[in-house]
């Protein structure tokens, strides 16, 4: 009988095991540091510069979270692009900002919520000058090298089955494994996303020798990631992006912020900027949350010129990214 | 004192130490299986609280996605179920024969009843596979297959490197391990240096040398090098003829295998004759009219039976043929040569581990070096050299997965994009886990097998 209690015992703990979740702003908020996933080495998006600080487009949308709920510490996790998901789904990470391209399947069956795209991308293909194509229809045949575990798989097959074409692809874990195996001649084409492919070839032995094909084979809008079911997070991370992107709307900098905060007579940018209003508390945030935004990393426009414009190893131009008033995607709702 | 040694039924079973035993073996169990469940209901439950869909399902939709190199998986349907239903009815059969012939007489089978038992489970089974050649269907991986077929093609490539490396690996591992205990210095010293090198290097570097900085100094397509169109060796890869078979293909194939048949029945009876009167019989002639004759009446009646493919330059790549992509290779050769390394250490201590006398005894016998080594040291040492070398096959089986670091699609790297694509974690995590253990299980059972017979028979 003492066996069948223990057992019965047993039964009793197995069916008290449950799961208990408590907000994601509460919980950054007590750790005092923001837990974030980013790319292992990707110049312009996550890399490491000369003093060993993360830096590139992902990680200002990162900094720009830690600012708004106002935490000291940012704690990078570097991840391959097979990572990524499986790491926020599992809590790992509470905010992932890694080129990661929003699409339904993602969005519906994984527990995903994608905020705001950040970069409108699309696929683009690299090859050699010497090769002498233009087009990427002469491309029937040729060998691939690509990086597992992105959207590129998908993109690629369906662009060369759809115009009844045939190649060989050339799969790899890692980036880095991708641009080497692709510089020493083992494929004619490297492909990933044309921001990628602007990054990668900074990295190549000799730059100059390969040229970014004109055609774009897919959509990848690309922006920061949260799990499913947080409102309030997906919220705040939400608005932080918009900010960035209404204060290049409306001119302010990371030069002029307290300025504008002072001085602006646009009642828009008073309710924005937190001077009136409770929009920010609202969100759950203080009051000085949008003025530290834009002072650690400045507007849209800024964040991407410092990390992606023409000014960069990169030399991306804003092209779709421009603002919605300039004929670009850029578009943050009204702030009231 | 008599009192204390009361019967033992009025101990109380706790206090008795089989009682005792029991409980705590049966605590073992149950916490064991509470720490299953209560592991799959968390799991379930964390999947439905974040809102993953979860289920094997999604195995059945297309992938859409392409793989760099194919392996043909054979369909479970049709002339295959024949062969497999042949092929285990054939080996039951001659199972039954040996068994029969044992509890009959005591002795092993004579001639006779070999060629009958092996008629039944080799000959049954071609058979079988020569009248239903038609009815077999390879299935080849395309985009719009399903994520089940990409799944068994990237086994298919894994099963490949695997079962490659293994016959490499022992091979060359017998060799530098004879090499090691040849008494020629430089040899010996050749093989040491070869050993500790390897076993000494991770073995992802080793495939990382042999990939980028080996197999890419290799020329660029349009500067292959190139014998004649008969082969052709660039950056992407070595590039041969490729067989296409023509009507007479099966009749050829099974002529060639009736003269393997042949020439072994002649090699029993020469030694069987050898053995009875002493005289040797030559057979190579024979065999070699055989190994010739046979095919080549095959070829006369049925025509030719093969024509060749040539690869040629199309475009960005070589076209047609056969041939070895520089991924499989980097990662077959890196994979031999580092467990080879290891496998010379196992039979080197397996031949050392025979003792001396044997050795000498032998040579006394007036048996030359080559007979020593396989009459009587080779079969000792085989008990010794088989258990750990199993290790070294599963080493190979699990290694294989390295290779996602350079670009062979095989079974990781393919799960890695479904489990990407689909996002199915839990799912892809852990039918790799599933099939790793099965492929070593199966290694480990083959391996016992086969240990079992070359153990130490007790009488």
């Amino acid at each position: 009988m003492a066996i069948f209690r223990a057992s019965f015992i047993c039964l009793l703990i197995v069916a008290m095991a449950s799961v208990a979740q408590a907000s994601t702003l509460e919980n950054v908020k007590k750790d005092g540091f923001l837990k974030a996933g980013t790319h292992i080495e990707n110049p312009g998006f996550s890399a490491l510069d000369s003093n060993g600080k993360r830096v590139g487009f992902d990680v200002d949308f990162i900094r720009a979270v830690a600012a708004a709920v106002n935490v000291p510490e940012i704690k990078y996790t570097p991840l391959t692009s097979k990572e990524r998901l499986p790491a926020l789904q599992s809590g790992e990470i509470d905010l992932l900002s890694r080129t990661t391209t929003h699409t339904m399947s993602r969005d519906v069956k994984l527990g995903l919520d994608f905020t705001v795209t950040t970069l409108y991308d699309g696929q683009g293909m690299m090859v050699r000058k010497e090769l002498g194509v233009t087009d990427a229809k002469d491309l029937d045949g040729a060998t691939v090298c690509l990086q597992t575990g992105s959207t590129t798989e998908l993109n690629i097959s369906d662009y060369f089955r759809k115009h009844g074409m045939s190649f060989t692809p050339v799969v790899f874990d890692k980036q880095p494994d991708v641009r080497k195996a692709y510089d020493t001649g083992r494929c004619d084409v490297h492909t990933t996303d044309v921001s990628g492919l602007a990054a990668q070839r900074s990295l190549m032995e000799k730059p100059e020798e390969h040229i970014i094909l004109s055609e774009v084979i897919s959509k990848e809008p690309l922006g920061p990631v949260v799990r499913h079911g947080d409102n309030q997070w997906s919220d705040i991370v939400r608005w932080t992006i918009w900010l960035t992107m209404a204060a290049e709307e409306k001119g302010v900098n990371q030069a002029n912020v307290e300025e504008m905060y002072a001085k602006s007579k646009d009642p828009e940018v008073q309710r924005m900027l937190g001077k009136t209003g409770s929009l920010w508390t609202d969100l759950g945030l203080d009051k000085g949350a949008p003025v530290r935004i834009i002072k650690t990393v400045g507007n849209y426009g800024e964040i991407f010129d410092r990390n992606l414009g023409p000014k960069t190893p990169l030399r991306m131009e804003r092209g779709l990214n421009k603002q919605w008033n300039e004929g670009g995607l850029v578009y943050a709702p009204p702030f009231r | 004192m008599s009192e204390r040694l009361a019967p033992q039924d009025k101990v109380p079973f706790w206090r008795s130490p089989q009682g005792r035993a029991w409980m705590f073996q049966l605590c073992m169990v149950g916490g064991f299986l509470w720490l299953a469940v209560s592991m799959y209901r968390n799991t379930l439950v964390n999947l439905k609280t974040r809102g993953i869909s979860s289920g094997f399902g999604f195995l059945a939709n297309e992938a859409g996605f392409r793989i760099g190199e194919v392996t043909g998986i054979p369909l479970p349907q049709g002339g295959l179920l024949w062969f497999l239903l042949s092929l285990v009815a054939g080996l039951a059969i001659s199972q039954l024969i040996a068994r029969q012939l044992k509890s009959d007489s005591g002795t092993p089978m004579n001639s006779k009843w070999l060629s009958v038992s092996l008629f039944f489970s080799i000959g049954l089974p071609m058979l079988t596979l020569y009248v239903f050649r038609d009815s077999i269907e390879i299935a080849h991986y395309t985009e719009s297959s399903s994520y089940f077929m990409a799944l068994l093609t990237g086994l298919g490539n894994t099963l490949k490197v695997t079962v490659i490396g293994c016959v490499a690996s022992t091979i060359l591992g017998l060799l530098i391990a004879l090499g090691r205990l040849s008494p020629n210095w430089l040899l010996s010293n050749i093989c040491r240096w070869y050993v500790e090198l390897n076993r000494n290097l991770p073995v992802l570097l080793q495939l990382f040398f042999w990939y980028f900085i080996v197999l890419q100094q290799l020329p660029n397509v349009r500067k292959s090098i190139d014998l004649g169109g008969w082969l052709i060796l660039n950056k992407r890869g070595l590039f041969l003829p490729s067989l296409v078979p023509q009507q007479g293909a099966w009749l050829f194939c099974a002529t060639i295998v009736v003269a393997l048949v042949a020439i072994w029945v002649l090699r029993r009876r020469a030694i069987r004759i050898l053995d009875e009167t002493g005289m040797p019989v030559k057979i190579l002639f024979p065999a070699l009219g055989f190994l010739i004759g046979l095919p080549a009446l095959a070829w006369l009646v049925g025509g030719q039976p093969f024509t060749l493919d040539f690869p040629v330059l199309k475009g960005f790549n070589f076209k047609g043929g056969t041939g070895l992509t520089p991924e499989f290779t980097a990662l077959v050769v890196g994979l031999t040569v580092y467990v080879s390394a290891f496998n010379a250490e196992i039979i080197r201590s397996g031949i050392e581990a025979v003792s001396k006398g044997q050795r000498e005894a032998a040579r006394a016998l007036a048996m030359n070096e080559r007979q020593v080594m396989r009459i009587v040291i080779l079969p000792q040492a085989m008990r010794i050299i088989v258990p750990p070398m199993t290790s070294e096959y599963l080493a190979i089986a699990k290694n294989s997965s390295l290779a996602v670091a350079i670009g062979y699609p095989e079974f990781v790297s393919v799960g890695g994009t479904i489990l990407n694509q689909s996002g199915q974690a839990v799912e892809i995590v852990g039918i790799w886990m599933g099939v790793y253990l099965c492929i070593s299980l199966l290694i480990s059972f083959g391996m016992n097998i086969y240990n079992s017979k070359v153990a130490l028979v007790e009488r």
